[in-house]
Parts: C-alpha cells; sequence; structure tokens
C-alpha cells in the first residue's frame, strides 16, 4: 500500500501555505493540503487503492462503486485499470450529464458506467444500485464504497484509507510551523477527505474540527444537502447517521450544485463527532462556493472541485474570527477542472 | 400461538403449503389494494404479505420499486396501511405480514409501530436492511405483543447465520432463493432444495421461500421442498398491465393467485 500512495498517487502530497489568500481574508495562516495533486485529481484514489487491493486479496475478480461527481468512479476504475480487475460504475442520470468529462475518463480506463434511472438520478440513488447489483454478484465482486458511509465496516474502513491525509498533514505542519493547526476545515458530503483529515488529530482536543456541508439554495428552501445542519437522525444505506428525510422517514433527495455533495446522508462517524461536539458542522450555498472557486483560482492560481470549493468558502466565515498566529489546514480535496465547464455554463447562463 | 403460526400448522396438519402473495399498500390505490386483498384471500392466497412503501428499498428490483413509487405519489403513510389492514380485519381472518424497511419503523418508534400494528389486526413484520443484531429491542417489543418479527436467509448464510436467524425469526424464516434482490425470473435459481434441508436441520419454524418465483409451474416444484411459497413481483407485473382498469386488475390478479394455488395444492 505504502509502495503504491508514493509511486502511483504521488503522496505525499504537498502542505502549502496560500499566502495571498491568508493576506485576503486576514486572519490566521491558511495551509492548503493539495490532494487535488493526487493521480486522477481527488483524494478519492486513497481509498480506492486501498480496497482493491482487498478486492484482489479476496480473490475477487470485479469491483463495483457508485459516484456522484465521477471522482470516485474514475479512482475506482483506475485502481481496477492498474491491478487488472473488471470495473463497474453506477452513476445517476443526472451527474452523468453534468460529469460528462468524468464518464468519458472512466470509459477510457476500461469500466463500464451504468446510467441509474431512479429515485432522483444522483448519488443515492447510484448507492442503491450499486447494492442491488452487489447483493447478486457477491460471490466474485468488491463493492468498493466511496465515502464513510454504508454498512460496517465501510465506513471505518475507508476512514482509515483516507486518514493517510491527516497523518501527513500533522507531519507536515510539524516541520513547517514547528507546531499544530488551531483548525482542521474540510467538505462533507458522505465525509471521507474530512474525515481523514480529522481522525489522526482526534484525541488532540485543541485542534478544532470544521466540517463544511453543502447548502445548495438555502438551507430553508429544501434543496440542499446539509444532512447534519438540516437532518434528523435515521437509517440508510446500513447505517445509523442524519438523513435528509420527511417526518415519516420517507428519504428527500438533496441538491447540491456539486455532484460530489449531492447526497441525502452522511457519515456515522461525523454524526457521533458532531453529538458529542468534537467536530462542529456548517453550511454554505451554492452560490458561496461558486464565489470561493473563483476567488482561490484567482488569488493562488489553483482551481478546485466545487467540492472543495465549500470549505474555501466558509473561511469568509471563519477566518475574521482569528488571529494572524493561528493556523488553519483545509483539505482542499480535489481539482475543478471535472467542473470547468458546468461552472462555465452557469456564469453564461446568469450574465 | 400467532395467526401466522396457527396458519402453518393448520396446512402442515392437511399436508399442504402456505401461499404468500406480495403486494404494496396503495398500488395504485388504498380502496383496490382493500378490494386485492380481499380477493387474494377468495382465490387461496394463506397469508398475505404488505408492503408499506418506503422512498429507498435496495432490496427490491424495478417491479417493485415501481409500486413503491405509485404508492408514494399518493402519499402513502404508515398509518394510511394500518388503516388498510384494520378495514380488511372487519371481515378476514388472512394473516398479514408488513414488510417496509428500517428508517420508517424506527421514525416511527419501534414500541409505537409494534402496538398500532397489532391494535390494527397485522400479525407480522419483516425488515429486510435490519439484520437480527440491530433488532434485539424490536424483537423484545414485539415478543411481549405476540407479533411475529420474521428475520431473513440467503444462500450466502453460513451456518452460524442459520443458527442466529432461526432462533431470532418468529412465525417463519424467510428464504431468499437467490443471491440478488426481489423479481421474477425465468428460472429458479440452483440449490433451494439442499439450503432450505441445511435450515431444517437446525429448526422445527416453517420455512417460506421467496424472491424470483413467477409462475405456477415453479411454485409448484417449490412447494415440495418448503412451507410457504412467497410470489410478489410476479403478482405485481399483473397489476401494473391493468393500472387503468381496477377492476379488471383484482380480477387477473385473483386469477394468477389461483392458478398458483393450483399449482402448489397437492
Amino acid at each position: 500500500m505504502a509502495y503504491y500512495l508514493k509511486h502511483y498517487t504521488g503522496r505525499p502530497t504537498p502542505l502549502y501555505y496560500a499566502k495571498r489568500l491568508t493576506e485576503h481574508l486576514g486572519g490566521a495562516r491558511i495551509y492548503l493540503k493539495r490532494e487535488d495533486l493526487c493521480h486522477t485529481g481527488a483524494h478519492k484514489i486513497n481509498n480506492t487503492l486501498g480496497q482493491v487491493l482487498l478486492a484482489k486479496r479476496m480473490g475477487k475478480q470485479r469491483v463495483i462503486a457508485e459516484t456522484g461527481a465521477g471522482q470516485h468512479g474514475v479512482a475506482t476504475a483506475t485502481a481496477a485499470a492498474m491491478f487488472g480487475l473488471e470495473c463497474e460504475v453506477f452513476m445517476g442520470r443526472e451527474d452523468i450529464e453534468r460529469q460528462q468529462l468524468n464518464v468519458f475518463r472512466m470509459r477510457l480506463l476500461g469500466a463500464r458506467v451504468t446510467p441509474v434511472i431512479s429515485g432522483s438520478n444522483t448519488l443515492k440513488d447510484a448507492t442503491n444500485e450499486a447494492l442491488r447489483n452487489w447483493v447478486t454478484t457477491v460471490e466474485h465482486t468488491h463493492y468498493v464504497i466511496g465515502s464513510v458511509v454504508g454498512p460496517h465496516p465501510y465506513p471505518m474502513l475507508v476512514r482509515d484509507f483516507q486518514a493517510v491525509i491527516g497523518h501527513e498533514a500533522r507531519q507536515q505542519i510539524t516541520e513547517q510551523a514547528q507546531r499544530l493547526p488551531d483548525y482542521l476545515v474540510a467538505c462533507v458530503g458522505g465525509g471521507s477527505n474530512s474525515m481523514g483529515l480529522f481522525y489522526p488529530f482526534v484525541e488532540v482536543s485543541q485542534v478544532k474540527f470544521i466540517g463544511v456541508e453543502a447548502a445548495g439554495l438555502g438551507l430553508n428552501s429544501g434543496q440542499h444537502a446539509a444532512s447534519i445542519s438540516a437532518g434528523e437522525v435515521g437509517v440508510l444505506h446500513g447505517s445509523m447517521s442524519y438523513l435528509l428525510q420527511q417526518a415519516d422517514g420517507q428519504i428527500t433527495p438533496a441538491h447540491s450544485v456539486s455532484a460530489g455533495l449531492d447526497y441525502p446522508g452522511v457519515g456515522p462517524e461525523h454524526s457521533y463527532l458532531n453529538d458529542i461536539k468534537r467536530a462542529r458542522y456548517f453550511s454554505v450555498t451554492d452560490e458561496q462556493a461558486l464565489a470561493a472557486f473563483n476567488l482561490l483560482a484567482q488569488l493562488e492560481g489553483i482551481i478546485p472541485a466545487l467540492e472543495s470549493a465549500h470549505a474555501i468558502a466558509y473561511l469568509e466565515q471563519l477566518v475574521p474570527k482569528t488571529s494572524r498566529e493561528e493556523i488553519i489546514i483545509l483539505c482542499l480535496s480535489g481539482r475543478g477542472d471535472k467542473d470547468v465547464q458546468q461552472v462555465s455554463q452557469i456564469m453564461e447562463d446568469e450574465t | 400461538m400467532s395467526r401466522i403460526s396457527d396458519k402453518f400448522s393448520q396446512l402442515k396438519s392437511q399436508g399442504q403449503r402456505a401461499l404468500m402473495p406480495f403486494i404494496s399498500a396503495g398500488d395504485p390505490n388504498m380502496e383496490t389494494s382493500y378490494r386485492l386483498l380481499l380477493e387474494l384471500e377468495r382465490q387461496g392466497a394463506d397469508i398475505v404479505e404488505l408492503g408499506i412503501p418506503f422512498s429507498d428499498p435496495i432490496a427490491d428490483g424495478p417491479t417493485i420499486q415501481r409500486a413503491s413509487q405509485r404508492s408514494l405519489k399518493n402519499g402513502t403513510t404508515v398509518d394510511d396501511v394500518l388503516e388498510l389492514v384494520q378495514r380488511v380485519r372487519r371481515t378476514s381472518q388472512l394473516p398479514l405480514v408488513l414488510m417496509t424497511y428500517y428508517n420508517l419503523v424506527y421514525h416511527y418508534g419501534e414500541e409505537r409501530f409494534v402496538k398500532a400494528a397489532v391494535s390494527a389486526g397485522a400479525d407480522g413484520l419483516i425488515v429486510p436492511d435490519l439484520p437480527p443484531e440491530e433488532a434485539w429491542n424490536l424483537l423484545k417489543i414485539a415478543d411481549a405483543q405476540g407479533f411475529d418479527i420474521i428475520f431473513l436467509l440467503a444462500p450466502t448464510s453460513t451456518p452460524d447465520r442459520i443458527e442466529l436467524v432461526s432462533k431470532s425469526s418468529r412465525g417463519f424464516i424467510y428464504y431468499v432463493s437467490l443471491t440478488g434482490i426481489t423479481g421474477a425470473r425465468g428460472e429458479l435459481a440452483q440449490g433451494i432444495e439442499q439450503q432450505v434441508q441445511a435450515i431444517r436441520a437446525q429448526t422445527d419454524k416453517p420455512i417460506a421461500v421467496g424472491f424470483g418465483i413467477s409462475n405456477a409451474a415453479q411454485a409448484a416444484q417449490i412447494a415440495a421442498w418448503v412451507d410457504g411459497v412467497i410470489v410478489g413481483s410476479a403478482l405485481i407485473n399483473i397489476i401494473e398491465n391493468y393500472l387503468e382498469d381496477e377492476q379488471l386488475l383484482v380480477k387477473k390478479a385473483g386469477e394468477f393467485i389461483n392458478s398458483l394455488k393450483q399449482g402448489i395444492t397437492s
């Protein structure tokens, strides 16, 4: 595993001091954990390499995955290609339309992309379909879940594979700043990049954890994906966590401009960290995320994924409450190449 | 003894098997479901599984997904389904097993759900996404009310699993005939007889087999090995063909159940 993370994924990823962003916001020093520089463009590969290796060890010939933005699908297809396993990715029809570049990448990598037409045609429905396929093919197939969700042991398994983010960040900040950070900030859909960053700091109580959910068109609009900020406890896909649902327990479709956050649930461990007040969860709207997408591109020359742009956007609220001596590590979970077409369409529609 | 256990022992003493159709309550509407339930009983159904529709039915194939969606479009709630049960119970002793996903039970409250179901006249509950390890509280509540919680086994179940489910399940054991989701199939899965024997070696409880059973010939074949035959998607496929004419829908569904009954009667 260590070998592949180093020579294939390109780890360790840099911890980059974002000087101009820090000056612009005028408070704590902001360091970006550059998961966008991982092979395939996001942190998802940390988990898929681990799970595909497990699949190989278990003697499975085929892997399946669900995907929203397509990043997890691409990362699974990549690991499957490298280890010589067959791969099928389930993706909601709506997501296929808004993430065509990733669909093409998966096909180039030899994966079959199966459109899912049920419910809201997004990540939740792709997850349903992958689970249905898995119970049918479990003899020879491993299901590579992409986030810290699903039945036990997936939330732990994915967390442990993603914890490399936090382990590296901890060592890097100690080298660069000779101390630990005050805040960790990351976006939360299912919550894999945030859990990966948080987990190695969980015992260090002075390091504050902030998860940023997608508020979509606003928490009051009913069109969002903020499961912790605005959901209720329930059971979906084999685990208990905060979910977007009606009063009687029917699941409501999520909405976010970012396909990767468009999920009506969140990892059970995030729900737990919230309940014991170890982590705090906030949300930013589609509009705020889009502004942050532009801001980071212009100030730092880094085009973030729309998912990661949610974390950046929250800095506008957090940084004014911090001092210049404090340190924030933000997980830049992915790069925005996949989103450029969608964002240019949105900007065109607005003008 | 519950209505479910009574039915199985009565059939056993006659050398017969239970025919157990599944419908989704409220598909296409509650009035039709009411008339369907009475017609299914008239045509030979011994126990009926009544689905409470859920937005994300992960154990179900496209047929039951569509049935759930049709019902949910009418805004069907748990209370609506219990009202239907109550209405049927006024004139019928047909054993009724509710089937739904755990989030609906959780939100209703486990104790409140069981009490409401019992007082409406329902006899049991199947929750495919609730394994016995997580069901101890629900089981305790249900046992106190004489309400059967039914657990599932599959071809992939290990001997330990068979033991746990055999011990936990009340009323009967639901054996899923194939590795997969609900839906009519052209052919029966391999090895059903052997698997059922492996379960029999561990328990005296009745065993009903479901998933993938589509016609009278398949039902007859399975009936030779088990105590109950469950048919869901194949029945809903018929319902789906007559959505425009509810009278005909009820009649055709009844005819299908009658043909299955002929198939399994020895």
